[in-house]
């Protein structure tokens, strides 16, 4: 870990003239052509947040429809957006919910969020570098992603909208469901693949050519570490997905039976395919949050991350295994019992390398001088969410337990556990941390803390029963359901209504912050905090490391 | 006939294993791009009902008419059904269906999903319970411990390797434990059936299942989800208590014998559907193209529910799985009742009880490799009743 640095400052820039760090150009060419990595940060950011709100909206829609049996307000919504529909229009409505829910969530809330946000702000700073390799490329990279979100919002509109899930599964996704709706949705996951590649791309050769002088890769900050792993993870299942993508392009529009049993095709490919892409995902998603987990759990326990070599080849060897365990979405499909085997022995492989993770944060807590911040509240709910999302993925990673459990509202337990506790508390988790680093204000500790406690009690109300219903049975992916699912379905409702007035209390908070908050000093945590970016001033400098920082 | 003559010489250049469709009253799937005109004027010939399936039954709307196969058979009266043609066998609540309020797995009613119950609740379960509770306590501790007031200077340790081994190796043993079990699980339910098993052949259209008894004188049901009283037309048959639960009765159930084994073939006519019946720990993809193969063996009576498990489209939760497990004896008489043949006397031995698990061992270790999955080359192409012609079919809407 960098425990020193040459003390740095802004200020110190303003000698060169010319140069100075803080020039910053007009409001058009400084937002819209960007080449500033913490400005594209700060534009990922409020994309992420934007796409979050309508990705939590819909899931508003999802749960008070879940609320009862039977449908209640699907027509209503059909009708408001498509004029009186018939009932099969309503149920497909769901659908394009559920689709929209996991895409919007997945592509352009976490996402953009950790890596395009975060990383793009503090990858370079955490290394001593001016900026990122390539800021063009980076530009393209946030603009590609919004305009790969543009395409998925218009996708309802250009004909009924994409109900064939996220995983877009042919042949639902292929003769199932034919007009431009599903291409929509399809372009749309192109431009955001296509985004990630680019900025993949950027990180690595980012991380690779432009630590600072002694920034050694064993002395590299472990979120950079995180987002190390993760641009390779990008750079090696995306294509994959572009593929598959891509040949659900020609199925549906141009004749080609890739996915097509009736002249040759197979449909498991098609899933083959999309999970070598899908499982490395959701590593993509949680591994820069473990990155911004080891800063915050080492900054407020005024300790080194305990056994940092372990921490950072620990998401190396979660990256690897992670691309070989994808047939664990796929038990049901009719595998051979021998592949079976393999993943499921494969997929525990896994849960090693993240319990050491788990050990090492509360090893780093361990003898620690704890101060219990918003960041850090966040950070250790993470570690406690993040382990019960873990555990219940031990039990789905047997394929006999599979044929029962396999999409069933166990499963949506699981992930929303692992992401919806894991990913987005180590957002949250990230952005109280450096709020006051990225806008030079504090935010507000007592609306945090509200914010934590009261999404905490929400989530776990929202997320916990759904364990019992797909213990009972439940399918997931249903508008409706048999009148005894309807307790835990009431109860999941009442948690999400918590939830959301979490957020309200978060939206206040940031809002007020940025209005009336105190003034941040460069670094607001004390000796904790010893990356980098602390030693620089809150905002950063528009230009930071002019003169490259040492590392000893 | 010179469709078909076509349709096969198409067929054998292209090893098409998805030409299932061909025979499918159903021409919307029918794209002209990549295959010749030649092919499309097949499809559409065989787009006529009548045409593709001279010998299909009439599509069963009602239990009446399912009582009367289209063939005249001999007068067996179904036993599953009583003089008005409701069932005689009301579901048991908590028993093959969920049940309110629940925290746990559903009962289990096949070897192999005892198995996985036991493995479930007695190895998975507590474990994760107590590695959860074991990081809370952790966490709680050095929260109270090493909160800064009570502990104002931190220490600098940062490697340990003994403890990193620890906890490296702790876990692998742990997962060895689960794995153990867990393969066991696997292999059980992937014993194939033996010979004397009943087929069924569930074939997943939207929305509706359809099943054949290929070896019963391929009987056919076609089965529709019960819909609510005021949901139907005045003279339909809506869902009473007697059915089973709201969403889950359908108005045909699938009736199986008890304590035989059951091969399950599934198989897809349009998209994926997932053929599932959480009290026989099944479930099964049914795939279009392929032909997916598993096997259980029922050991109560009683009726048992399930859903479609895999997102089929608009009406994917409406397309419930109702299956009713009689005595042998009863099983051969519905058998009869529909116009089918039990394949030999020998078909029913007494001691086909302890089939489940043990007395498939001989056969299963030599036939596992073929066991999972089937080469749906090989094998003969799902037929099917006309989706259009079915009740709950195309225009007719769920709710």
């Amino acid at each position: 870990m960098t425990d020193t640095a040459l003390p740095y400052s802004a200020a110190h820039d303003h000698a060169h003239g010319d140069h100075d760090a803080d020039h910053k150009p007009s409001f058009f060419a400084r937002w819209f052509m960007s080449t500033n990595h913490k400005d594209i940060g700060t534009l990922y950011l409020i994309f992420a947040i934007f796409a979050g709100i309508i990705g939590g909206a819909i899931s508003g829609i999802m749960r008070a429809e879940l609320m009862q049996p039977g449908i209640q307000y699907l027509p209503w919504w059909v009708a408001k957006l498509h004029g009186e529909g018939t009932f099969d229009e309503a149920m497909h409505f769901w659908n394009v919910l559920i689709t929209a829910h996991g895409l919007i969530m997945v592509f352009f809330m976490v996402m953009p969020a950790m890596i395009g946000g975060f990383g793009n702000w503090f990858v370079p700073i955490m290394i001593g570098a001016p900026d990122m390799a390539f800021p063009r490329m980076n530009n393209i990279s946030f603009w590609l992603t919004v305009a790969g979100f543009i395409l998925l919002m218009l996708s309802p509109f250009v004909g009924v909208g994409a109900g064939t899930g996220w995983t877009v599964y042919a042949p639902l996704s292929t003769y199932g469901e034919p007009g431009p709706s599903v291409d929509f949705a399809i372009f749309s996951l192109h431009l955001a693949g296509a985004a990630s590649i680019l900025g993949a791309i950027n990180f690595i050769t980012t991380i690779f050519n432009m630590r600072a002088p002694g920034m050694t890769l064993h002395k590299m900050p472990l979120f950079a570490w995180s987002v190390l792993v993760t641009a390779f993870l990008l750079l090696l299942a995306l294509p994959v997905l572009a593929a598959a993508i891509t040949m659900l392009i020609t199925d549906r529009n141009f004749g080609t039976a890739f996915y097509d049993p009736q002249y040759g095709g197979d449909p498991v490919l098609y899933q083959h395919l999309f999970w070598f892409f899908g499982h490395p995902e959701v590593y993509i998603m949680i591994l820069p949050g473990f990155g911004i987990i080891s800063h915050i759990i080492a900054t407020f326990s005024r300790k080194p991350v305990f056994g940092y070599l372990g921490m950072a080849y620990a998401m190396v060897a979660i990256g690897l295994v992670g691309f070989v365990v994808w047939a664990h979405h796929m038990f049901t499909t009719g595998l051979p019992v021998q592949v079976k085997m393999y993943f499921t022995a494969a997929t525990m492989v896994i849960a090693v390398p993240t319990g050491v993770k788990i050990f090492s944060w509360i090893a780093t807590m361990w003898g620690g001088s704890i101060s219990f911040k918003t960041p850090m509240v966040w950070a250790i709910g993470f570690i406690f969410m993040f382990t019960v999302g873990g555990v219940t993925g031990v039990v789905l990673a047997n394929g006999g337990v599979d044929d029962y459990m396999q999409d069933t509202y166990y499963v949506v337990a699981h992930f929303h556990y692992v992401l919806s506790l894991g990913a987005v508390f180590s957002l949250f988790a990230g952005f109280y941390y450096w709020f006051p680093k990225m806008t030079g204000k504090m935010y507000s500790e007592l609306l945090g803390q509200i914010h934590f406690w009261v999404f905490f009690a929400g989530v776990n109300l929202l997320f916990f029963p759904m364990h019992f219903l797909g213990l009972q049975g439940m399918p997931r992916r249903i508008p409706d359901y048999t009148d005894q699912y309807a307790y835990w379905n009431h109860t999941a409702t009442v948690g999400y209504m918590i939830m959301a007035a979490g957020m309200a209390v978060f939206f206040v908070n940031v809002i007020y912050s940025l209005l009336a908050g105190k003034k941040a000093e460069a670094n607001p945590w004390g000796e904790g905090a010893t990356t980098l970016e602390w030693t620089l001033s809150s905002p950063p400098p528009f230009h930071q490391f002019e003169t490259l920082p040492k590392i000893d | 006939m010179a469709f078909s003559q076509l349709y096969l010489w198409f067929k054998g250049p292209l090893g098409c294993p998805g030409c299932a469709f061909l025979e499918r009253g159903d021409n919307t799937i029918m794209r002209s791009f990549l295959v010749p005109t030649i092919l499309l004027a097949t499809g559409l010939a065989f787009a006529s009902p009548g045409l593709a399936q001279p010998a299909a039954p009439a599509p069963a709307a009602s239990p009446a008419a399912a009582a009367a196969p289209a063939a005249p058979a001999p007068k067996v009266a179904d036993p599953t059904l009583d003089a008005a043609g409701k069932p005689l066998h009301t579901a048991v609540p908590g028993v093959g269906e969920p049940v309110d309020k629940a925290f746990s797995l559903q009962q289990q009613v096949t070897p192999t999903g005892q198995e996985a119950h036991w493995f479930h609740n007695v190895i998975l379960l507590p474990l994760i319970t107590i590695i959860s509770i074991f990081v809370l306590l952790l966490l709680v501790w050095v929260i109270i411990r090493y909160r800064r007031a009570a502990n104002p200077t931190p220490s600098r340790t940062s490697h340990n390797t003994a403890i990193e081994i620890v906890w490296t190796l702790a876990p692998v043993l742990i997962l060895v434990a689960i794995a153990i079990p867990s393969i066991k699980l696997l292999a059980a339910q992937f014993k194939p059936a033996p010979k004397n098993a009943v087929t069924l052949k569930a074939i997943g259209n939207q929305w509706f299942w359809s099943y054949e008894y290929p070896d019963n004188g391929n009987i056919q049901l076609t089965a529709n989800m019960l819909k609510e009283e005021g949901q139907v037309g005045k003279d339909q048959r809506y869902r009473t208590d007697a059915d089973g639960p709201r969403l889950l009765a359908t108005d045909q159930r699938v009736v199986l014998p008890v304590g035989v084994p059951i091969r399950l073939v599934t198989t897809a006519t349009d998209v994926i559907h997932s053929w599932a019946v959480p009290a026989f720990w099944i479930k099964l993809d049914a795939i279009p193209g392929r032909l997916n193969e598993t096997s259980f063996v029922i050991q109560k009576e009683g009726v048992y529910f399930g859903q479609c498990s895999e997102l089929c489209g608009a009406r994917h939760a409406y397309m419930p799985i109702a299956v009713e497990a009689v005595s042998p004896a009863k099983f051969a008489q519905w058998v009869a009742s529909k116009g089918g043949t039990m394949p030999g006397a020998a078909a029913e031995p007494a001691s086909t009880t302890a089939m489940g698990n043990d007395a498939t061992d001989a056969t299963a270790n030599g036939a596992m490799e073929n066991a999972p999955t089937v080469d749906a080359t090989a094998t003969p192409a799902p037929s099917n009743q006309p989706a259009t012609a079915n009740p709950a079919g195309a225009g007719n809407t769920g709710n």
